[in-house]
């Protein structure tokens, strides 16, 4: 075969003597996607174990999930949470980025570390921190305490995310706008922030995936009628593989792809 | 580009326009204070807290003797020596496999890398429970992999292929890769290929000029993806816990048995605290080497 033995590439390589890379990367990609996916069949399975290919197909496991009370508050809780978490920290941590990124103040360097912190804190210290905090402020297993500690954790992301939507921004344009009279924030609100909605939106999304797919801070702050989904989840694992978690991780992926898919399709439609 | 501030030529009103400007710039400051705030209390002030917390004895008293256990309790040597192993194993498993997709990736045409890269951001839309989920599916003994091992004639009884480390790590390195592919593709994508050109010119054959030249330009990448790898291993937790079956034991899961299990809030945050300082040692030794913003990705203003 001819393109064998073609050279590819500027280092005059064949693809005979790398075809182990294409085999290699063929195969690190299918260990990223497939694991993930091989779920969603298996979801679907009638049988009491987890099969793949199903031998028979059926919605018992997702009749298990919808009609277990518990499981349903629970993925009431992490809607409402994420739902909430998006309506935070979306608003505070792009008032935040553009108030740093516009002030240049000498102060503004000192607040965006503070605000990049929660990524490099390990998670579980943040839980115990948090839980020892909220026992004295009576927030344990309220959803006011779970949505705010949510948004800290969702902060880093949205600050990043509209900091470096800023940085490729023309500020000169939101100046321009200035000269004209509007007022500062109007000057925002009209120029600025329509240039920089795709940034919005994912910021937006990964505020919300970051408190419904989150469970150490849940684990130790949500409980009784306000316990999360992945806390009930995560409790589950740890027993057996009930297949219902199953029916609820397609639930869950689907519901993580959706936003994910509306978020490029909003970013396009400019 | 300039922050958008009237800068004062001189001219009548120079003075007040910097005024004007100051106030300006000090009300838009305060705009981060709402979102400063809230990562101060429910971060800051907690961690802090935990602390101070970990300077007392379980009688109130003030010691050191949280941290004394952690030097002299052989148990808690091994947690943090596993720990470290662990998230080490995991980071070079993450650059064996990562480093050849992510070059290969690189070459291709730009349209068909990005349809490529989807396949390796898309684990990041689903939740680490649900990915730690799948793999207990797939791994346990009538899992696929142990169904599918032995109808090939591969093994003839079920391989305990999870609840123990190497399932752990399996999980782990799942989760971790798309953290080292997406900071190393990027600069892999930045290089110059010129200059495999030249060393081809030079006679260079492929082999080398790959070792002599695409690898050690591909090196900051390679680093910054390592370092966040192995920095965010060291925390981990719920991948232990599920995958691990109670074997696998890092600090994260003694922070938190301690807590659950003793209710032993001294001893949990001596570990936190020093689970914290060796993840900003480990960082500012890595800052000395390399751009941390490369890490990250945030940008200062």
């Amino acid at each position: 075969m001819s393109w064998l033995d073609r050279p590819v590439s500027e280092t005059q390589i064949t693809n005979r003597s790398r075809i182990w890379l294409y085999l290699l990367a063929a195969v690190v990609l299918a260990f990223l996607v497939l694991p993930t996916l091989i779920v969603i069949p298996m979801s679907f399975s009638a049988s009491q174990y987890l099969e793949f290919p199903p031998r028979q197909w059926s919605l018992r496991w997702y009749a298990n999930y919808v009609n277990s009370p518990s499981w349903m508050q629970a993925t009431a809780t992490s809607l409402k949470a994420g739902f909430l978490t998006t309506l935070l920290a979306t608003p505070l941590g792009t008032m935040a980025a553009y108030g740093l990124f516009v002030s240049r103040l000498r102060a503004a360097k000192l607040v965006l570390p503070v605000l990049l912190t929660p990524i490099i804190v390990p998670v579980i210290l943040v839980g115990i921190g948090v839980f020892y905090a909220y026992v004295r402020l009576k927030l344990v297993n309220t959803l006011t305490g779970l949505v705010l500690a949510h948004s800290m954790l969702a902060m880093p992301l949205v600050v990043m995310v509209m900091s470096s939507a800023l940085k490729s921004y023309d500020m000169n344009q939101e100046m321009v706008a200035l000269s004209l009279g509007p007022s500062r924030p109007r000057a925002f609100l009209r120029v600025t922030l329509p240039q920089i909605r795709f940034a919005v939106v994912t910021s937006a999304v990964l505020a919300f995936l970051t408190s419904f797919d989150e469970v150490v801070i849940a684990m130790f702050v949500s409980g009784g009628d306000n316990s999360t989904l992945t806390r009930n989840m995560f409790n589950a694992l740890r027993d057996q593989v009930d297949p219902t978690i199953a029916a609820i991780s397609t639930v869950m992926i689907v519901i993580s792809s959706l936003l994910v898919v509306l978020a490029q399709k909003l970013g396009k439609s400019r | 580009m300039t922050g958008g501030v009237a800068t004062g030529k001189a001219g009548p009103n120079a003075a007040g326009l910097r005024r004007d400007a100051r106030g300006e710039r000090i009300a838009l400051f305060g705009l981060s204070l709402p979102a400063l705030a809230l990562v101060v209390v429910t971060m800051v002030i907690p961690v802090a807290w935990l602390f101070w917390l970990s300077f007392f004895a379980d009688d109130g008293s003030m010691s050191l003797v949280n941290y004394r256990r952690l030097i002299e309790q052989p148990s808690y040597r091994r947690i943090f020596l596993a720990t470290f192993e662990i998230a080490a194993s995991a980071t070079a498993i993450c650059v064996l496999l990562g480093y050849p997709l992510a070059y290969f990736l690189s070459q291709l045409p730009q349209r068909l890398a990005n349809l490529c890269m989807i396949g390796v951001v898309m684990p990041l839309w689903s939740s680490v429970l649900v990915r730690t989920y799948a793999w207990l599916v797939l791994l346990q003994r009538q899992g696929l992999i142990n169904g599918w091992g032995m109808k090939l004639g591969l093994w003839d009884q079920p391989l305990t292929l999870v609840h123990n480390l190497g399932g752990t790590l399996i999980g782990m390195v799942h989760i971790m890769l798309p953290f080292l592919i997406l900071p190393l593709y990027g600069s892999m994508r930045a290089i110059d290929r010129d200059y495999l050109k030249a060393a081809a010119n030079l006679g260079a054959g492929p082999t080398q000029a790959f070792w002599r030249v695409f690898l050690p330009l591909s090196l900051p990448g390679l680093f910054a993806g390592g370092l966040i790898v192995f920095i965010l291993c060291l925390g981990f937790y719920v991948t232990p816990a599920v995958l691990g079956g109670g074997k696998v034991i890092m600090v994260a899961n003694r922070i938190a048995n301690d807590i659950e299990i003793f209710f032993n809030w001294g001893a949990a945050s001596a570990l936190g605290v020093v689970l914290l300082v060796l993840t900003l040692i480990i960082l500012w030794a890595a800052s000395r080497l390399v751009r941390l913003d490369r890490v990250f990705g945030g940008h200062g203003p």
